[in-house]
């Protein structure tokens, strides 16, 4: 283990700008920390913590000079890795002939700064849907550079300890760091992390910066926002796929879609076309879409998934238990950003907890034989 | 080559806002110019042709004795009828006056109402005559609009986005209103389509693009009165552009008899 100093840390970052990289790092924007590019330490939130429940999020000053003292706000790498919007190809048809152009493969390189170890975690359990066939994707993920950053503030919606997501950064980056007084201490997770640490100037950090480092992230063991039993979840939630927690939840949920946009895991997308006025120009664009969205799941007989009930039902069992048997790993990583960030505060740890408690009491309808 | 479509144009009870989207679209008017044949298009040439139309776009909400008639003779020369904005598919903001005394708003408003002849309700054009395709919004949208000329002129026609703002909040990364400032915003329950224009600016949607798929305004209503709002204040907020759009209305009166049963 190595020990940064702060000067040793701005001699990172301006490393990484100077070997090409985009770097992208928490930022405070509109009142809340969003990743965007930034350019150097100055930019992060210092002195800045935030307060987060379901449905709430406020920043507040703290009069201290740390940089990581707060907890993640709506943003994680998939804005960047899985862009919102994003150009598939393009069409051009003149004189009869139609000619499709693929986009361009990105040419953006990024260095992402001070990712808690659940959106590392996220940033894999999108690999398993997006690496195998989308090159744009792979292309991004493999040149981007990771620095994640021990987490020592988990906020009022975290369970990453329950999902076993965190707060230790155990895979995933290339450094990582975990903020001390004055400075750093700093663990290479690969041989470029290794190789970009050798350039800064570090010192092997003393026995008592190597425990310190440790508490923070056992203290924050401690002070997880909430928790969540995780023992055979699946089973749990297709037993009571006919619970009346459904209907519950069904009445509260705005089906907003923003729980599915904040999630780092949550992947769905959908093609739109447009198309040049006189018809020779057609542009094909992949776009963020949700699960909650009605039309989501529209086909030619009309939508599958009508009722508020079937959309969170489907969201929820997806994501904590059907996408084990798709994926092989939760879907869930125990970030809490779909509590704070649901309008009305729709907490899934609740949800699944209610469920729980009257587990069994509720008959599984028969089984729907095709 | 096949002669180009013909398009006419219509304004009814409406502040041109909506056509304003066609003549402003600047970059795009002569390559529109080049596709379409305007045959009736008030607002913009004074050579109005007689019908039959490929396609009709109307602006504005049914709102006197004429307009119904008016709408009719539209329609019955119009292959493809298109209303745009918030008055011709919900109504508008004149539709305020429904529900309440005429003759009493109208001497509220006007120094000489013998001259005005009003409808008692200003209703969205699909309550008069069937409409093959609403865009909504106030204005309309000049993308969505010039987007669905475009593929109507290769014979196919779109299926606007019904999804609420909140997720073009999200793709654009604007921060949550409600969640991050304990603003009242509609995004929840209103459509996208306006590229979460209010939200860009840290404002509240006011739900100009009208209701979004089913929407729970009941849940939404319910966190506004968390926030400290009285029922009519909320009420308020669901009866403003489309407060006349069947979703926002049930629940504005709903929360209107219940601020009047409580006093």
């Amino acid at each position: 283990m190595r020990f940064l100093d702060e000067e040793g840390f701005g001699r990172l970052m301006a490393l990484l700008a100077a070997r090409g990289y985009v770097v992208i790092g928490p930022t405070v924007r509109d009142g809340a920390i969003v990743l965007d590019r930034i350019d150097g330490a100055k930019d992060l939130p210092r002195g800045i913590r935030e307060a987060q429940g379901p449905g709430a999020y406020r920043l507040e000053a703290t009069g201290d000079h740390q940089l990581f003292a707060w907890s993640h706000g709506p943003d994680s790498a998939k804005r960047f890795l899985f862009p919102p919007r994003e150009v598939l190809s393009t069409a051009t048809r003149l004189e009869g002939e139609l000619r499709v152009d693929p986009a361009p493969l990105p040419e953006v390189r990024y260095a992402f700064v001070g990712l808690r170890s659940c959106d590392l975690h996220a940033i894999e359990v999108q690999d398993r849907v997006f690496a195998i066939a989308d090159p744009a994707y792979r292309k991004r993920r493999e040149e981007s550079f990771y620095v994640g950053v021990n987490c020592g503030h988990p906020g009022g919606t975290c369970f990453c300890d329950s999902m076993g997501t965190g707060p230790r950064c155990a895979a995933g980056f290339d450094l990582a760091l975990t903020e001390l007084g004055g400075g750093f201490t700093v663990e290479p997770g690969t041989a470029r992390g290794e190789e970009l640490l050798s350039e800064l100037g570090s010192r092997e950090a003393t026995g008592a910066e190597a425990a310190a480092a440790a508490a923070v992230t056992d203290g924050a063991r401690e002070r997880m926002g909430r928790r969540l039993e995780t023992d055979d979840l699946p089973g749990l939630l297709y037993r009571n796929r006919e619970h009346p927690r459904w209907d519950q939840v069904a009445s509260r949920c705005l089906t907003c879609t923003n729980c599915t946009m904040v999630c780092p895991t949550c992947f769905c997308n959908d093609v739109v076309d447009g198309i040049s006025l006189d018809g020779t120009e057609a542009t094909r664009t992949r776009e963020w879409a949700s699960c909650f969205s009605e039309e989501f799941s529209h086909m030619a007989p009309g939508d599958v998934r009508k009722s508020a009930r079937s959309r969170y039902r489907q969201w929820l069992t997806h994501k904590f238990a059907s996408w084990i048997d798709q994926f092989g790993t939760s879907g869930c990583v125990g970030c809490g950003r779909c509590i704070t960030w649901c309008p009305v505060g729709i907490d899934v740890t609740e949800e699944i907890a209610a469920i729980r408690v009257t587990d069994g009491e509720v008959a599984v309808a028969e089984e729907v034989v095709a | 080559m096949s002669p180009k479509p013909r398009v006419a144009v219509f304004k009814m009870a409406s502040c041109d806002g909506c056509q304003l989207q066609l003549l402003d679209a600047e970059d795009a008017l002569l390559e529109l110019a080049g596709a379409i044949e305007i045959a009736n298009f008030a607002e913009a040439s004074s050579r109005l042709e007689e019908g039959p139309y490929d396609v009709t776009l109307v602006e504005g909400s049914i709102s006197t004795p004429e307009q119904v008639e008016q709408i009719k003779e539209i329609r019955a020369v119009s292959r493809f009828l298109m209303t745009i904005g918030a008055c011709a598919t919900s109504g508008g903001i004149q539709a305020l006056r429904n529900g309440r005394d005429l003759a009493e708003v109208v001497r509220q408003v006007y120094p000489t109402p013998e001259y005005v002849r009003s409808l008692e309700r200003s209703t969205p054009v699909a309550e008069h005559v069937k409409v093959d395709l609403e865009l909504t919004g106030c204005p309309v949208d000049r993308g969505q609009l010039l987007g669905a000329i475009a593929w109507l002129l290769q014979g196919s026609v779109p299926r606007p986005p019904t999804t609420p703002v909140c997720i073009e909040c999200k793709r654009r990364g604007y921060v949550c209103v409600v969640v991050a400032r304990g603003e009242p915003c509609l995004g929840p329950v209103t459509r996208t389509g306006c590229g979460a224009l209010c939200p860009a600016f840290a404002r509240g949607c006011y739900g100009c693009f009208g209701p979004s798929q089913p929407p729970n305004t009941e849940a939404l209503a319910r966190r506004f009165l968390e926030l400290g709002m009285s029922p009519v204040q909320v009420a308020e907020k669901f009866r403003f552009i489309t407060g006349y759009a069947p979703a926002f209305r049930e629940t504005a009166e709903r929360l209107e008899r219940e601020e009047a049963s409580a006093t």
